[in-house]
């Protein structure tokens, strides 16, 4: 039996991702084992280099939970993070990590439910595909 | 500004394959500009050099600096401490902070991580387009503040060559026609009488690279 349990590092814009991160917490939802949660006041903040940066620093695998298209407190945000994703995903295939250990996932405040369950299922997805080659533990 | 793009990634791997220690040295100025070499994209070139030398087994310890302008002596002046701890540099600015940095430590192999492409300006977020060629005899005054030298194909001085097509260039269909562009802002400006006088072909061996590297002395300045 492999004892691996991938790292996933969460970052959870304060407007929908937090909410939806304590609404999981009160309802009691099941969280993977290795979770490092990173708040942001909006998805927006989130530059390429702290993507790569959680990679590099011990992550298998990032997730950024971010407000709906076009519902972004702050207009413009989640756009932003969407270009952002898409250089880090060019950066991550020339170091030859999988696009799978970084994602978006856009949620709601009242989200609890599928913030859990996206955590689980990616928790899953990486353990299948193994620990992160390029970081640097 | 100058304007320069990062080289290929595995191009810069093929560099650095023979080191363990580096110094990857961005610039504070141009390439921060243009996203090619300033501290972020030096950050995140780093941290992609890393993952990449990890997951083969070979790590590779890169140092970071980003000196305010790599092609001034006091500034690359700055590197000399660090220098003495790493094999070899990777210097993202452009080819003109490579060779200063060349100069002033001769004794350490250096590498560019960009190419170092033109001069010139911002013309939408992430696009910027050529302006200025350094030909040494600028005419700007005779063609409206448009440069037919940098922005013609075929580097015409009198007016359009017979492939200028609906205000676009018959070499590359989504450039705009420099001589186009001329006409109009001379016409705009109520100046098209300045189109009349010819511009006497330039002399590429006395004022351009074409008579080699160019020098310019200011007596007053020197110390
Ligand atoms: S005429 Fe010469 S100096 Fe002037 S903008 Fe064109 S290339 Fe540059
Ligand atoms: S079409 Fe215009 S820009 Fe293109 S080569 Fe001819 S004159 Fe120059």
């Amino acid at each position: 039996m492999s004892t691996f349990e991938p790292k996933i590092v969460a970052f959870c814009c304060e407007q929908s991702g937090l909410p939806a991160l304590e609404m999981a917490k009160t309802l009691k939802l099941k969280m993977p084992d290795n979770l490092e949660l990173v708040p942001v006041p909006c998805s927006g903040r989130i530059e390429t280099l702290y993507l790569l940066k959680a990679l590099e620093s011990g992550a298998d695998g990032v997730v950024v939970f971010a407000c709906y298209e076009e519902n972004c407190q702050y207009l413009q945000g989640n756009v932003r993070l969407k270009s952002r994703v898409g250089y880090a995903k060019q950066i991550m295939t020339k170091i030859g990590l999988e696009g799978e250990r970084l994602e978006i996932f856009h949620v709601a405040t009242n989200s609890g439910v599928k913030f859990s369950e996206f955590l689980m299922q990616k928790a899953d997805q990486l353990r299948l595909l193994g620990p992160n080659l390029g970081k640097i533990a | 500004m100058i304007k320069a793009e990062q080289k290929p990634f595995e191009e810069i791997l093929e560099y650095l394959a023979p080191y363990n220690k580096i110094l990857l040295s961005g610039c504070g100025a141009c390439v921060t500009v243009c996203h090619a070499g300033g501290e972020k994209e030096g950050a995140l070139l780093a941290s992609a050099l890393r993952m990449a030398r990890q997951k083969i087994g070979k790590p590779l310890e890169i140092l970071e600096s980003t000196p305010a302008r790599q092609c001034e002596p006091e500034f690359a002046q700055e590197l000399s401490d660090t220098i003495g701890r790493v094999q070899a540099i990777l210097s993202v600015s452009c080819g003109v902070g490579v060779q200063t940095l060349a100069r002033h430590f001769p004794a350490t192999q250096i590498f560019p991580g960009v190419n170092t492409t033109f001069l010139g300006e911002t013309v939408a977020h992430g696009v910027w387009e050529e302006r200025c060629q350094a030909c040494g005899d600028c005419i700007l005054e005779k063609t409206a503040g448009i440069c037919p030298i940098a922005r013609c194909a075929k580097q015409l001085l009198n007016g359009p060559c017979g492939g200028s097509s609906n205000g676009k260039c018959e070499i590359k269909r989504e450039t705009d026609c420099a001589w186009q562009l001329i006409y109009d802002r001379s016409k705009s400006l109520g100046q098209l009488h300045r189109l009349t006088e010819i511009i006497p072909a330039k002399q590429w061996g006395v004022q351009s690279r074409d008579s080699g590297p160019r020098r310019i002395v200011r007596e007053d300045l020197k110390v």
